[in-house]
């Protein structure tokens, strides 16, 4: 019988560091969104609650390391290393564990590199710890939250994991060597 | 060109989709008549001024937006969720 070995998104290809920054892969145990259904905003919110994870508002991530609510874009929410028990008939629950890579870019000067890569500003002073994002990283789509004062998770499809390490490998290098 | 997205805010054009004028929302009655299917369908204004157009977040929050601008100097008036408008 044929033995699979699971393997992550990014194996084999993080971690790395150039200069400050280092990227590397996180691993959570599940990836789960939520969509609330019409009306039952609040009905989630309180399942949220009662599970200790707030229910993040618009561009807001709740949680701690390893265990994430983060807001996913309209009327939808990723859970990250969160179960979601208590949401059946009040929103649309699917398992989007396969479906995500997730890196982690830390150090002094990750802004530097991101700036490069994004089309929006994620300076400290307007994109803050717990803040989070849709937008793109070059041509991909992506989630990217300020976990740290220096730390950054990006989110990407899963089928581009080799592209985003090689366009951050870009970025870092330029960064680093201008320093 | 700036897009304010009424959920993420000011964005880059980059992330928005552009879908045409925003006729989708104005659908007519299904006894309305050929001639009024007709025009839903195929007809199209092409205007040197204001427009009313759908844009699609799709680099972002996934949402319609229906985007008051003009097509000569390329100013932006007013961003709103499609999902409203058409209420």
């Amino acid at each position: 019988m044929v033995k699979l070995v699971a393997k992550t998104p990014c194996e084999g290809l993080l971690p790395f560091s150039y200069g400050t920054v280092s990227l590397s892969e996180v691993t959570y145990d599940s990836l789960t969104s939520v969509a609330p259904f019409v009306g039952k905003n609040k009905a989630v919110a309180d399942v949220f609650k009662a599970a200790g994870t707030p229910m993040p508002a618009v561009g807001r991530a709740t949680g701690k390391d390893g265990q994430r609510a983060i807001w996913f874009g309209r009327g939808q929410i990723l859970l990250a290393g969160l179960t979601e028990e208590g949401l059946e008939g009040l929103a649309a629950v699917t398992d989007q564990s396969d479906a995500w890579a997730v890196v982690r870019l830390e150090g002094e000067n990750a802004d530097a590199i991101l700036a490069r890569l994004v089309p929006l500003d994620l300076d400290k002073g307007v994109f803050k710890r717990g803040h989070t994002a849709r937008t793109q990283v070059q041509h991909m789509m992506a989630s990217i939250t300020r976990t740290g004062v220096q730390t950054f998770e990006i989110i990407i499809m899963q089928s581009m994991a080799r592209t985003l390490v090689h366009e951050f490998e870009i970025a870092m290098k330029a960064v680093a060597a201008r320093r | 060109m700036r897009i304010t997205c009424p959920i993420c805010g000011e964005r880059d054009r980059r992330e928005f989709y552009y879908q045409g004028a925003a006729v989708a929302l104005d659908r007519p009655a299904p006894d309305a008549g050929p001639q009024a299917w007709d025009d839903y369908v195929h007809l199209r204004d092409n205007p040197a001024g204001r427009t009313r157009d759908l844009w699609f977040h799709e680099m972002g929050c996934g949402a319609w937006i229906v985007v008051e601008r003009d097509t000569v100097i390329h100013e932006v008036y007013s961003t709103e969720l499609a999902e409203k408008a058409a209420r």
